[in-house]
C-alpha cells in the first residue's frame, strides 16, 4: 500500500511543483521521503498500539474526484448550524468549492480563504507558517498529509483584530468519494492581541461511504490572542479518519478547543499544544460517542515549557453496543515550567457490556512546584437516579436517555458560541433517540 | 386507597419486613415511628418500587390495582410519591428541565396534552410559593451542590408539581434546621386535601408537631407492634423507644 500511496504522492507533489513555492516543495519532499522510510505505524509502535489502522494502511485509496458533483447548498444546510451568513470555505471530497462557500464581510486584514488561493496570495504568511507547527517527522500520516494536501482553508486575523463571526471550514464526502483518500491542511493564524472562533467540521452526504480523511490543521495563537476552536468530526460511518490538531500558543494566549467525534468506523484524533511562554491558559473539552463497531481514539499532548501556565482538559465518552475508546492524556512540565496548573479529567459511559475503553493518562513532570491532577474513570448508568427517574414517572428508556444526555452535556455546556452548542446538542439527542 | 397485607421484603437475602399491615383511607395522614433498623425507610422504598427490594410476601393494593406489580414509573403516573430521604444528584440536568419532563411522562400516561416550557414556568411560580422559593433554584442542575435543607424542600416542590394522590415522605425531617423544617411542613399542610393521603417516616415526633397526623405506628423489627392516635407520637418521645420494643418483647 505504502508504495501505491506514494505514487498518488509523487503525483500530487509534481504537479505542486508547477505552482507552490520551492520551499514548501522541499519541505514537501523531505516529508515523502520520510514516509518512504517508516510506512505505517505497525503494531508495535506504543503511539499506536490500540488504533486499528490496518483497513487505511492494507486499503488501496485513490485520489479523490475532482468534481463537486452537484452538491447543493440545501443539502449542506443541515451543518451551518442554522447561520449560512458566517463565513464559510465549502470543500467537497477536499476540493474547494467557491460556489458553496460563503463569504460575509471580515474586518480590513483578515484573511479567510482556500490553501491553494492563500499560496498565491499571502505566501510570506504561509512560508512563516505552513508546515512549521505539526512536522512531518511528528507522526507517518502528518509526513503522507505534508507530501500530499492539496487543498484546506486558512483563516489569518491580524493583530488586535477581533472577529465578532466565527469562521467555519467544512469538509464534506459525497457518494463520489468512496474508495479515495483525502488529506486536508488547514492553517490557522491569530496574531498578537486578536480574537476568532474557528469551527472546522468533518461531515458526509453518503453515510455508507467508505473512505480515508486524512486532514493536518496547524494553529499559530500569538500573545494575548484568544482564539476557541470547535472540531466536529461526524464523518460516514464507513469511513477512516485520521487527523492531527498542532497548537503553538504564545504569552498570555488563551486557546480553548472542543473536540466532537461521533463518526466514521475508526476516528484517530491528535491535539497536540505547545505553550511557549508564561502565562498562557489552555483550555480542551471533547466528547465521543460510538456505537456498532465504531473506534474513536484521542490522544492529546499538552507541552509546559514554561512557567505560570494552565491547561484543563475534560474528555467525556458515551459507548454503546462493541463499540471501543482511547483515550491518551500526555502532560510534559519540564523543569523550568514552575507554578504550572495542570488538570485533566477522562470519563467514560458504557451502555453496553461489549463496549471497551483504554485510557491512559500519562503525567511527565520534571518541575517541583506545579499542581498537576488527572483522573479517568470508566462506569454505567447511577442506578440511584435512575430509579430517582422512574420514581418520578419517568419511564425507564427514557430515563436512561436523559441522564445519558446529561453526562454528555456536561461538556457541551462549554462550547462558548451559543448556535454550535445548541447544535451538539441536538446531535446528542437525535443520537441517544435512536440508540447510541 | 391503599391496602398492605402482610407484607414481607428483604434485602440481600436478610428479611427486613416481616408482614405489616396497614389500610390507608382517602386524606388521612399516617405517621410511620421507629427506631433505627425498623424497617421504616424500607417500607417507603418497597412501596415506590426500590429494585434493590424483594417482596417476599403479602400484597399491596392501591386504587384497585396491585401495586407490587407496577414498575416504579407506573406507580408514580398512578399518583404514588416518594419523598427521597437522600435526594439524588443529577449533574447536567436542570431542575425544571427534570422535573418538566416527570409532570409531562406523568401527564402522557394519563392522556393528557403536554405542557411548553413557557405554560410550565407558570405552573412552577405558583408551586415555587409554597415553598418559599424564588425561581433561580430552577436552573441548577437538579440537587447537585443543594444543602440538605435545599435537597428536602426540593422534594416537597416536585410533590406540589406532581399532585400525588398518595405521598410517602421519607425522613423528610431529617437533617433540617428549625426554619427548613417549618417549611417544608407548611409545604405538605397545603397540600393536605381530602383526597390526597400521606405515609409520614419518621424517626422523631418533632415533625409531627408541625404535620399532625390522624393515626400514628410504630415499627419495630419489620412489623407494626403498636397503632394509635397522634398521642401516641408524644407517648413515645416521653417514653423512648425501648417502651414499645419492650412491650413487644413481653407480648
Amino acid at each position: 500500500m505504502s508504495e501505491t500511496l506514494l505514487q498518488e504522492t509523487d503525483a500530487r507533489a509534481g504537479a505542486a511543483i508547477a505552482e507552490g513555492p520551492d520551499w514548501l516543495e522541499a519541505v514537501r519532499r523531505a516529508a515523502a521521503e520520510r514516509f518512504a522510510q517508516t510506512g505505517f505505524p505497525g503494531s508495535r509502535d506504543e503511539e499506536w498500539r490500540f488504533t486499528p489502522i490496518g483497513p487505511i494502511a492494507q486499503g488501496v485509496w485513490r485520489a479523490a474526484p475532482t468534481a463537486s458533483a452537484g452538491v447543493t447548498r440545501e443539502q449542506l444546510a443541515p451543518f451551518t448550524f442554522g447561520h449560512p451568513e458566517w463565513n464559510t470555505l465549502v470543500f467537497v471530497n477536499g476540493l474547494y468549492s467557491e460556489a458553496l462557500s460563503t463569504a460575509s464581510a471580515l474586518p480590513a486584514g483578515v484573511v479567510v480563504s482556500s490553501l491553494a488561493e492563500a499560496l498565491r496570495s499571502d505566501g510570506a504568511l504561509l512560508e512563516r507558517h505552513l508546515t512549521r507547527h505539526a512536522p512531518a517527522e511528528g507522526s507517518p500520516f502528518t509526513a503522507v498529509n505534508t507530501a500530499s494536501f492539496r487543498e484546506g482553508g486558512v483563516v489569518h486575523v491580524p493583530a488586535n483584530v477581533d472577529l465578532d463571526q466565527p469562521v467555519h471550514l467544512l469538509f464534506v464526502s459525497t457518494a463520489a468519494a468512496g474508495g479515495s483518500v483525502t488529506h486536508p491542511r488547514n492553517l490557522i493564524v491569530v496574531e498578537r492581541g486578536a480574537r476568532a472562533s474557528v469551527i472546522e467540521s468533518y461531515v458526509t452526504l453518503a453515510p455508507g461511504q467508505s473512505y480515508w480523511s486524512n486532514p493536518v490543521t496547524e494553529v499559530s495563537a500569538g500573545a494575548g490572542s484568544w482564539l476557541e476552536h470547535t472540531r466536529i468530526q461526524r464523518e460516514s460511518e464507513a469511513a477512516y479518519h485520521v487527523g492531527l490538531t498542532h497548537v503553538d500558543q504564545q504569552r498570555d494566549s488563551h486557546y480553548r478547543s472542543f473536540s466532537m467525534a461521533m463518526g466514521a468506523a475508526l476516528a484517530r484524533h491528535n491535539l497536540h499544544v505547545r505553550l511557549n511562554d508564561e502565562n498562557v491558559e489552555t483550555l480542551m473539552y471533547g466528547l465521543y460517542l460510538t456505537r456498532g463497531e465504531q473506534v474513536a481514539d484521542n490522544h492529546t499532548a499538552i507541552f509546559h515549557d514554561h512557567p505560570n501556565c494552565r491547561s484543563w482538559e475534560v474528555y467525556k465518552g458515551v459507548l454503546d453496543d462493541r463499540s471501543r475508546a482511547v483515550f491518551n492524556g500526555k502532560v510534559f512540565v519540564t523543569p523550568e515550567a514552575q507554578k504550572t496548573d495542570a488538570k485533566q479529567t477522562n470519563r467514560n459511559l458504557l451502555l453496553s457490556d461489549s463496549a471497551k475503553v483504554n485510557t491512559k493518562p500519562q503525567l511527565e513532570i520534571f518541575a517541583d512546584d506545579v499542581k498537576c491532577t488527572h483522573g479517568a474513570t470508566v462506569g454505567r448508568l447511577d442506578s440511584a437516579a435512575l430509579f430517582y427517574a422512574r420514581s418520578r414517572g419517568v419511564p425507564a428508556a427514557a430515563a436512561e436517555r436523559l441522564l445519558t444526555y446529561a453526562f454528555a452535556a456536561e461538556v457541551i455546556d462549554e462550547v462558548a458560541l451559543p448556535p454550535v452548542r445548541e447544535e451538539l446538542d441536538r446531535l446528542v439527542l437525535e443520537r441517544l433517540e435512536t440508540g447510541v | 386507597m391503599l391496602n398492605i397485607k402482610d407484607l414481607r421484603a428483604s434485602a440481600g437475602g436478610v428479611e427486613i419486613l416481616k408482614g405489616i399491615n396497614l389500610a390507608v383511607r382517602p386524606g388521612e395522614v399516617h405517621a410511620i415511628m421507629g427506631p433505627n433498623g425498623s424497617g421504616k425507610s424500607t417500607l417507603a422504598q418497597v412501596l415506590a418500587g426500590h429494585p434493590a427490594y424483594e417482596v417476599t410476601g403479602g400484597s399491596v393494593t392501591y386504587l384497585e390495582q396491585d401495586l407490587l406489580d407496577m414498575e416504579p414509573e407506573e406507580r408514580a403516573q398512578a399518583g404514588v410519591f416518594l419523598a427521597f430521604q437522600y435526594p439524588v444528584e443529577i449533574p447536567g440536568v436542570s431542575n425544571a428541565y427534570f422535573l418538566r419532563a416527570a409532570y409531562n411522562e406523568i401527564r402522557k400516561a394519563r392522556g393528557m396534552e403536554e405542557v411548553d416550557s413557557m405554560d410550565f414556568i407558570d405552573l412552577l411560580e405558583e408551586k415555587l410559593k409554597l415553598v418559599e422559593w424564588e425561581s433561580e433554584i430552577m436552573s441548577r442542575a437538579v440537587n447537585a451542590g443543594f444543602s440538605g435543607g435545599e435537597k428536602k424542600r426540593n422534594e416537597i416542590l416536585q410533590l406540589a408539581v406532581l399532585e400525588p394522590k398518595l405521598a410517602i415522605l421519607d425522613e423528610t425531617d431529617s437533617g433540617l434546621d428549625i426554619d427548613a423544617l417549618r417549611i417544608v411542613a407548611a409545604g405538605v399542610n397545603k397540600l393536605r386535601s381530602q383526597d390526597r393521603s400521606f405515609i409520614v417516616v419518621t424517626h422523631y415526633q418533632r415533625l409531627l408537631n408541625y404535620i399532625v397526623p390522624d393515626h400514628v405506628h410504630v415499627l419495630s423489627s419489620g412489623r407494626i407492634v403498636r397503632s394509635g392516635g397522634k398521642e401516641l407520637a408524644l407517648e413515645l418521645e416521653a417514653r423512648g423507644y425501648e417502651w414499645v420494643e419492650a412491650a413487644e418483647a413481653m407480648a
